[in-house]
């Protein structure tokens, strides 16, 4: 590494963390009903939103409640992505007259925009019409991220809540992290993206004669519109197939910071808003630097992987599968920075990174989405292992376990077991099914170790809702669409109810003042014993199937030999 | 306790029992209670199927065999440490059931006595219990005063004063009457005896689980649910690798061997010893005399936020001491030592007692013959609230009437003899009360001699004790009776957090509920009926045994030894109970890395090989441990020797510091945690040098 790859990491960073408390204190704001600076100019909209809807947005709902509100605001929003992709070649903005999808394809995409996840068994410019991708996949985008927000408030609500069942208006929250956060934010990228020259047209494919005299077509469309909200709201659906690798989506070493600072820009000051919320921003801070721990420990090992050099080829880094432009440090820190936030957006192709950093791209998505993860989704997935170490360390100092003074009993720990575990099932369970059927074994291009470390990338990224994927695998087969439709809902929605559920539990708890018998969860102590518990448990998890594919694939590469 | 248990944990009389229940206990049944047990258990048996189908198609396997061996020896053991544990329980309900009385008892109907069974005595039935009898049941003195002999509960052989009325009317069915008769009014039904209630306790500490062990129980049924999934999905990926290598078998995919790995990953450290240390943890209260109504109870007391102590006998010895004499102007302090010893020549309190000792030591008042005084002790009465003596005249000497008393009633004495009472005497009463001091007032006929400084003598190292509560989190609140000015000196002197001074039980009951409104949680002792209250609103309320059968009930906790001091005992043993778990758990789960470490490889080692050459997991390897099949057998030998040899810690309990939180925290991570992660390394080396020496594998 050059001293400008240093500058570069350390100019990510300090932006990052700057942005973190500004962000994160403004949201606070918004999501405490309190006054912002986008009120006057936006607040008539609001009120007139919920005038529309008929809904209350002071009338408080319980957790049960608020999940009801959630799952039918999502169900109808795939149903709608769903018809959208059925009869597009029947509806307006398709001037590339796209044909219809299938409905295994069409449900795996619905799926995957409504899961937040954003898994493409597709390349947009080859098969969705302009009016899909807009009404369909980008609003999505906002309704997905805006769904996970809402979550991860409800639980700041529930774990800071004196009495009461209640946890928030499900739709007040959605409304509010859409109008105040989403769009402006998005506004505001989007319109730098285009002044950098990323494309925004409604007009068709572009029409090129090469110098041998053929025709080719280059692909355009509204793609700066999207990609600000793929990048902000930890979506990652490209507009195009090779996603911010191409260079109408990502044309300027400016665009590429800028998209790769989105992508962990929201997820990294939610936590901020949420040590605000529940009143201590020290809790907050105490998350987020278990988070930085961990991704930086995996962008070090990453970058040391692919800055190595291959034994067959001495003397060369990696640049396989990377644009020249872009480079090795920009690319392992967007695949870093993507696979840690559930984004999964890419400007380099993971098929190709060496096997460690290919592993740290898996590995972040095996933790379970929850260095930094989606906006809000992330975060809530973290307070699952928080509840998990704060159980742990309340046993090993001999008081019963408690969390922001309320007691950790039963239910919780059900529920965040549940939310932990259960991703890593689906994983596990449909990747072997994967393996042992010739359903699964179709879509594979590569031999050896890598082929089954494309196979445990794929339902890593789904059962995590990252999105991004080992590109060998072709996956727009009956097999891998219905089996990953599958595991992004239960990535999804087996974290969402119990985390709600928690939220609803914890809520009517009394909170017990601290004293010196209560371990604080704002210290260095603990911070390590997150980051130590979700590296144990995931480890613990995922570690067999790791060692046959990329630590076998890595030995036998020292050993010289390539697959 | 009846019986002095033996203090080692491996007592032979108790390991011999244990042995065989550990056989007992692989009743399926009984093993689904411990799901951890139950995965290991099928384990086990699935591995016997197998060894046993191969031996009757004529291959014998030496490595299934040990392998089946260690790991219904890993249940066996488990079962072991839980027998051992309820062992020492056993024994003590065996003896208590002996005490249990059968012989009638003598009802009371109607004026006439009649002589029933005691087991069919009814709560509210009136008995007589004279010199020699065993009281039938748990009761309440109605009548009379005797003593008792309550060895058989408390272990304690010098006998008790029980008598009607007051805060020591309570007996307890299965002790006996010493001396005099006294007429019980029985309070508990047959099998619902406090008796009864030890018994069950003792006996089936094993059944109630606690709720932090329900919720630690889920804990270790997900993480074993989710290593079911990494083990059982293995052969699948291996199968795919073995394809992809182009050597199908290359790796060792037995069924042995994948239960070994399972058996291995799952907690079965925790598994194994989670109900032991949940029986032990009530055992160590049973071996303080302390009888928990639950484990509920126990868990609690280590949660404590605040401990209401009353003062008398748990921070001051309970006795007041006269420590000096304060004359009124005009009158020398050796007058007013003589009548103050007068006046307590025949007070056998030990307040009395004291004034009469200083006044000897201090004045060389030697004490006169009580009786050749011709006097006549009046002793103190609630409506004078004072005691004194009165002389007869003797020759020159004329009538005296000596009084002593608490100043108010003591003013009112002067005032009805007409006479003056000093203002100098209340400056002198006031000083000494803000001393911490109780002042009695002498008076010789109307005239005041001056006053007794009577002071509370804290008892020695509470401070320190109460210093260490504080570390521990925990606040000391002191309840006297006493008023406010006496209070805080005490609470000065002896360092407790704060003090409710002239303390009604109502306003135990108030405080209680204020703290517990503001999330704290609260453990106090009583021993009156008017404590029972609250006792019962009290988060962990440990009743005295020597109480009223009212504040027994209303507490969740009786101290056989009566010594409230205890509670402290008692929040150190409940905090233990959740440390052992929390650090075997921790131990348990770290274990794992050293496992994978040592099977991974062996299983794997033929994998992607080229010219039978190690494959390239054999880098795994980095234990260097001998062959495959050592590497798995010492990893499952491993497995269930630590539960042997964590068998002492669980019973003993992890040993408790009163440091703060974040302090023991760091302390029990470093030795669980991280001595978690590498002493299997140790461990597993060490046994696959010796399985290679003894050619075992």
């Amino acid at each position: 590494m050059k001293s400008l790859d240093w500058i570069q990491l350390s100019f990510y960073f300090g932006a990052l963390l700057a942005f973190t408390p500004l962000l994160g204190g403004w949201m606070a704001r918004i999501y405490a009903g309190e006054k912002h600076f986008l009120q006057p100019p936006l607040g008539w909209l609001e009120n007139l939103l919920y005038r529309y809807a008929g809904c209350n947005p002071r009338q408080e709902m319980d957790w049960w409640h608020f999940c009801k509100a959630l799952l039918w605001f999502n169900g109808i929003g795939f149903a709608i992505v769903f018809v959208l992709q059925m009869l597009q070649s029947k509806l307006p903005f398709n001037p590339q007259s796209m044909p219809n999808l299938s409905w295994t394809l069409a449900l795996n995409t619905a799926v995957s925009f409504v899961t937040n996840t954003d898994w493409q068994n597709y390349s947009g410019e080859a098969t969705m019409s302009y009016l899909t991708q807009m009404l369909g996949l980008t609003v999505q985008n906002f309704l997905s991220a805006a769904t996970g927000m809402g979550v991860l408030v409800a639980m700041a609500r529930g774990l800071s809540r004196k009495s009461g069942h209640t946890v928030g208006n499900f739709w007040a929250d959605t409304v509010r992290s859409i109008l105040y956060i989403l769009l402006p934010l998005s506004l505001v990228l989007s319109v730098v993206l285009v002044a950098q020259g990323v494309v925004q047209t409604f007009t068709p494919y572009a029409v090129a004669i090469s110098p041998e005299g053929h025709a080719q077509q280059i692909p355009l469309g509204p793609a700066a519109s999207q990609i600000a909200i793929a990048q902000l709201g930890t979506n990652g659906g490209g507009f195009f197939g090779v996603n911010s690798a191409h260079p109408f989506a990502n044309p300027t070493p400016l665009t590429n910071f800028l998209e790769m600072l989105s992508i962990l820009l929201l997820p990294s000051a939610l936590v901020n808003t949420y040590g605000r919320l529940v009143g201590s921003t020290r809790q907050g801070w105490a998350i987020l630097a278990a988070m930085y721990l961990l991704f930086i420990a995996g962008l070090a090992l990453a970058l040391w992987a692919e800055y190595q050099p291959n034994p067959l080829m001495p003397g060369l880094a990696n640049m396989e599968g990377k644009e020249t432009r872009i480079g090795i440090t920009d690319s392992v820190l967007w695949a870093t920075a993507t696979t840690d936030a559930s984004n999964g957006s890419v400007n380099c192709m993971h098929d190709s990174l060496s096997p460690l950093a290919g592993m740290v791209a898996m590995g972040n998505m095996m933790l379970g989405e929850v260095v930094f993860g989606g906006v809000g989704s992330g975060l809530y997935g973290m307070l699952m292992y928080v509840l998990l170490a704060v159980f742990m360390a309340g046993l090993m100092v001999g008081r019963s376990p408690e969390y922001l003074g309320k007691r950790v009993e039963k239910a919780e720990v059900i529920c965040a077991m549940a939310a932990t575990l259960a991703p890593f099932a689906v994983l596990l369970i449909l990747a072997a099914t994967a393996v042992t059927t010739s359903a699964g074994l179709s879509g594979l291009n590569n031999a050896g170790p890598h082929g089954l470390s494309e196979i445990l990338y794929a339902y890593a990224s789904m059962s995590n809702n990252n999105g991004s994927a080992f590109a060998g695998l072709n996956g727009n087969t009956p097999f891998y669409n219905l089996t990953g439709a599958f595991a992004m809902m239960v990535g999804r929605f087996a974290v969402i109810i119990p985390a709600l559920a928690i939220a609803g539990s914890m809520a009517p708890k009394r909170i017990a003042p601290s004293s010196s018998g209560t371990f604080p969860t704002d210290g260095l102590l603990f911070v390590l014993m997150l980051a130590g518990v979700v590296i144990i448990i995931s480890g613990l998890t995922h570690f067999p199937a790791l060692t046959l594919g990329p630590i076998i694939e890595h030995l036998l590469m020292q050993q010289g030999r390539m697959f | 306790m009846p019986m002095k248990a033996s203090n080692s944990l491996f007592d032979p009389t108790l390991v011999r029992p244990a042995l065989i229940h550990s056989f007992n206990k692989l009743n399926p049944i009984g093993l689904w209670e411990n799901p951890v047990m139950l995965v290991t258990a099928i384990g086990a048996a699935l591995c016997s199927i197998v060894f046993f189908q191969d031996l009757f198609t004529g291959h014998f396997s030496g490595f299934n065999l040990q392998i089946t061996l260690w790991l219904w020896f890993t249940v066996l053991f488990s079962n072991f440490a839980e027998a051992l544990a309820e062992g020492r329980g056993k024994a003590q309900a065996e003896s208590l059931k002996k005490s249990r009385t059968q012989t009638p008892a003598r009802r009371l109907r109607d004026g006439r006595e009649e002589s029933i069974p005691a087991p069919s005595l009814q709560r509210g039935d009136i008995v007589v219990c004279e010199t020699g009898d065993v009281i039938p049941a748990d009761g309440e003195v109605i009548e009379g005063i005797a003593t008792v002999d309550e060895a058989a509960i408390t272990g304690e052989s010098a006998p008790v004063i029980r008598e009607s009325g007051g805060d020591r009317s309570a007996v307890t069915g299965g002790t006996r009457v010493i001396s005099d008769r006294i007429v019980i009014r029985i309070t508990s039904e047959a099998g619902n005896t406090f008796l009864d209630r030890m018994i069950a306790m003792v006996e089936g500490a094993r059944r109630q689980k606690t709720p932090n062990e329900i919720a630690l129980t889920i804990l270790l049924v997900g993480m074993t649910a989710v290593f079911v999934l990494a083990v059982f999905t293995l052969p699948a990926f291996a199968h795919y690798s073995e394809n992809a290598s182009g050597h199908p078998g290359s790796s060792d995919l037995r069924l042995t061997v994948l239960v070994s790995l399972l058996v291995c990953l799952i907690p079965t450290t925790i598994g194994g010893l989670l109900s032991a240390i949940g029986i032990s943890g009530i055992d160590r209260l049973i071996r303080r005399n302390v009888l928990a109504t639950s484990g509920r109870a126990v868990e609690a007391a280590g949660d404590i936020d605040i401990l209401l102590l009353d003062k008398t006998g748990t921070i001051t010895l309970g006795n007041r001491m006269a420590t000096d004499f304060l004359p009124a102007p005009g009158v020398t302090a050796e007058r007013l030592a003589d009548a103050a010893q007068l006046a307590s020549l025949a007070d056998e309190t030990p307040e009395g007692r004291s004034i009469a000792v200083l006044a000897k030591e201090k004045y060389k008042l030697r004490g006169r013959e009580f009786s050749a005084l011709q006097a006549q002790f009046v002793p103190f009465t609630a409506q004078t609230r004072m005691s004194g003596v009165d002389i007869a005249a003797n020759g020159s000497q004329p009538a005296r009437s000596i009084r002593k008393g608490a100043a108010e009633s003591m003013k009112l004495h002067v005032k009805l003899m007409g006479m003056q009472y000093p203002e100098s005497v209340d400056q002198l009463v006031e000083n000494v009360a803000r001393l911490g001091g109780t002042p009695l007032v002498v008076a010789d006929g109307g005239e005041v001699l001056g006053v007794i400084q009577l002071k509370d003598v804290v008892k020695g190292g509470i401070k320190e004790r109460f210093a260490q509560l504080r570390k521990m989190g925990i606040r000391t609140v002191m309840i006297t009776g006493d008023n406010a000015l006496t209070a805080a000196a005490i609470a000065t002197e002896s360092g407790v957090d704060d003090f409710m001074a002239q303390a009604t039980p109502e306003d135990k009951l108030c405080r209680i509920r204020e703290e517990q409104a503001k999330g704290r949680l609260v453990a106090m002792a009583g021993d009156g009926t008017n404590d029972a209250p609250a006792l019962a609103q009290a988060d962990v309320g440990v009743a005295m045994n020597t109480g009223t059968q009212a504040a027994r009930e209303a507490g969740n906790m009786v101290d056989l030894d009566s010594n409230p001091t205890k509670l402290i005992e008692i929040v150190e043993i409940g905090k233990q109970l959740l440390m052992t778990r929390g650090a075997l758990t921790t131990f348990s789960i770290a274990n794992d890395v050293a496992k994978y470490f040592a099977i991974l490889p062996a299983m794997f080692l033929g994998l992607y090989s080229i010219d039978e050459k190690p494959g390239p997991l054999a880098a795994l390897n980095i234990m260097h441990l001998g062959s495959p099949q050592s590497a798995i057998l010492s990893a499952v030998a491993f497995n269930a020797l630590i539960i042997i040899a964590l068998i002492p810690l669980a019973l003993r309990g992890v040993k408790y510091r009163p440091l703060g939180a974040a302090k023991i925290l760091q302390r029990n991570l470093f030795l669980y945690g991280l001595g978690g992660i590498i002493v299997p390394f140790a461990g597993i080396k060490l046994l696959d040098v010796i399985i290679n020496i003894l050619h075992l594998a």
